[in-house]
């Protein structure tokens, strides 16, 4: 079967209509230098139990297979995924519904949005939840832009390092060409953002990840208190929300922004993506929120429902003065997140974070007792530093030829860090698999 | 919504091309929108107003009407600054549909030309100008 959405004669019946001889004639005004006259290099067609065959070749040399362990965060996190909510996500009506454009029909998406931003909200313990953005990245870019909007006159943010540089690259992506000025913000020697550096004048926002990227826990309080002293908003990015499961909320922190990735709540890895932009606020700023929102009203006769709502910030009726040009959402991974939520509940997502923690606390116990030291000494979630007596990138590929990956060094990213190793443990490892990352780290 | 003939104009307002009125008492300029410019906007739901002491220029945009099918920029009809702001309409936006001359104003303004009065149009200039758009 041949997967062409045209036959022979379909395309023939539509050059004679639009008066075209051939397809070589209807693409002839193309430039010869930009069209390929060589076939595409591409392998022989495989039955489909060839290209099963190959397929899992190709997936067992993957770090994430069944013969490998990896201890991989720096963003990306691997959690069990309850069965029930592969099963759940599977049906049809969650599936394959598309976004909203007639929004009132769609009442299952909009209640499904609808308890993903209530759930999101109290999880980040701030008023109000957008319906999602595309990834944590992004959202810390719009909660950039919503900063400097508040601000009206200000042009200055402050960036802590300790962003994810990825974070920070798509930050600088949005934010230059429009003429903003980004300040970087160094870590101290504890590991967390040192704020003595933080500019005087001009500044809309302060943004801090946390746990940062070393996996250390910002003092929010602190960060917050100094931002809002100079009448700037502060933003709390994470790329681990599991975190909130035992460390205060970002909002109970007093932070006026919450953003970051939602993959930790029952998002496949997924090759890095497709991921979940969390996006919450406070009340206040409501009318400056990037993206679509979902309210709860009622109907004529009384009923519950649900309106996408607010609209008048979004791009189809404020065009150049929306808020954003992305008022789209994440619709199946922001549901995947609220049935991740709601599988667990209160109590489960606290033992769940609990057992991150402790698992990391036994792990860096481990190392010290093995010889390395740990980086930085502030307190840690389910992810940290430790500093190797040698070039963090040798341990890498030796551990990696044992089918180990036993983190992300460092010197990638931060070339004065070359002999530091980023490791995530999660509740996936059992003592016996952190013991062997130890091991096979310090041999 | 109302026909031309139907819309209240009063005859001591001068009158901006962009639907604001403004009216001087005691050496203040109190500003809003005009009878013709809330009909068009429909149910007003939201009013968002610059803070007292900023400064601006005629023509300048001060704020924006939010209603249930449009956002709209509104303009100073005059250069100023902000005097006062109609605090009320916080709680209650719907004044600038109830009563758009009355408790429905925006705010007020100390003038930094008294002139630029004089180059707003009166309730027939105005009311041709619609009559041009309509």
């Amino acid at each position: 079967m041949r997967y062409l959405p045209h036959t022979d004669s379909e395309i023939q019946d539509m050059l004679q209509v639009i008066g075209a001889e051939s397809l070589d004639d209807l693409f002839s005004p193309i430039g010869q230098a930009c069209r390929r006259t060589s076939a595409l290099n591409l392998p022989q067609p495989m039955t489909e139990w060839e290209l099963d065959r190959h397929m899992a070749v190709l997936a067992e040399n993957m770090g994430h297979s069944q013969q490998s362990m990896s201890f991989l965060g720096a963003g990306s996190y691997d959690h069990y995924i309850p069965a029930s909510l592969k099963h759940l996500v599977s049906r049809s009506e969650f599936y394959t519904a598309y976004t909203p454009y007639q929004p009132e029909v769609s009442q299952g998406t909009l209640q499904a949005i609808f308890e993903y931003q209530t759930l999101a909200s109290r999880l980040l313990g701030l008023e109000i939840s957008n319906a999602s953005m595309y990834d944590g990245a992004s959202a810390l870019a719009e909660a950039l832009l919503m900063a400097l909007r508040i601000s009206k006159k200000k042009s200055t943010v402050a960036l802590s390092t300790a962003i994810h540089p990825h974070y920070r690259q798509v930050v600088a992506t949005y934010l230059q060409p429009m003429g903003f000025h980004i300040v970087d913000i160094p870590w101290g020697k504890d590991g967390r953002t040192d704020l003595s550096h933080l500019p005087q004048d001009d500044l809309a926002a302060v943004a801090v990840q946390s746990p940062n990227f070393f996996g250390c826990i910002e003092d929010l309080s602190r960060i917050a208190q100094a931002a809002h002293d100079q009448k700037s908003l502060c933003i709390t990015a994470f790329t681990e929300p599991l975190a909130y499961g035992l460390v205060p909320s970002p909002g109970s922190q007093g932070a006026d922004i919450a953003c970051g990735e939602g993959q930790s709540l029952g998002i496949a890895q997924s090759f890095g993506g497709p991921g979940l932009g969390m996006f919450c606020s406070l009340k206040k700023y409501m009318r400056n929120l990037p993206g679509r929102l979902v309210g709860q009203t009622q109907d004529d006769q009384g009923n519950r429902g649900f309106v996408l709502t607010l609209a008048t910030r979004e791009q189809h009726i404020r065009r150049e003065k929306a808020t954003s040009n992305i008022c789209s959402n994440q619709g199946l991974c922001a549901t995947m997140a609220a049935m991740y939520l709601a599988s667990v509940g209160g109590t489960g997502l606290r033992e769940l974070a609990r057992l991150n923690r402790d698992k990391a606390e036994y792990t860096k116990n481990a190392f010290t007792s093995a010889g390395c030291s740990l980086s930085f000494p502030a307190p840690t979630f389910n992810e940290f530093v430790i500093q190797l007596p040698r070039d963090a990138e040798e341990a890498f590929c030796q551990c990696t030829e044992k089918g180990i990956v036993p983190g992300l060094p460092l010197g990638r990213y931060y070339p004065q860090l070359s002999d530091h190793l980023l490791v995530c443990t999660t509740e996936t490892k059992s003592k016996q698999d952190l013991d062997n990352l130890v091991k096979e780290v310090c041999s | 919504m109302k026909e031309l003939n139907e819309i209240i104009l009063p005859e001591e307002l001068s009158y901006s091309q962009e639907h604001e009125w403004a009216k001087k008492e005691n050496g203040i300029i109190r500003v809003g929108i005009t009878d013709f410019a809330q009909d068009q906007l429909g149910d007003i739901v939201f009013v968002e107003l610059p803070e007292e002491g900023t400064e601006f220029s005629q023509g300048d945009e001060f704020g924006t009407l939010e209603s249930v099918k449009a956002v709209s920029e509104v303009y100073m009809p005059v250069s100023g600054t902000i005097k006062a702001v109609n605090t009320q309409l916080e709680e209650k936006p719907e004044l600038v549909n109830q009563d758009p001359y009355g408790q429905g104003w925006l705010l007020e303004v100390t003038p930094k030309d008294p002139g630029e009065m004089e180059k707003l149009m009166n309730k027939n200039g105005y009311f041709e100008m619609l009559k041009g758009d309509a």
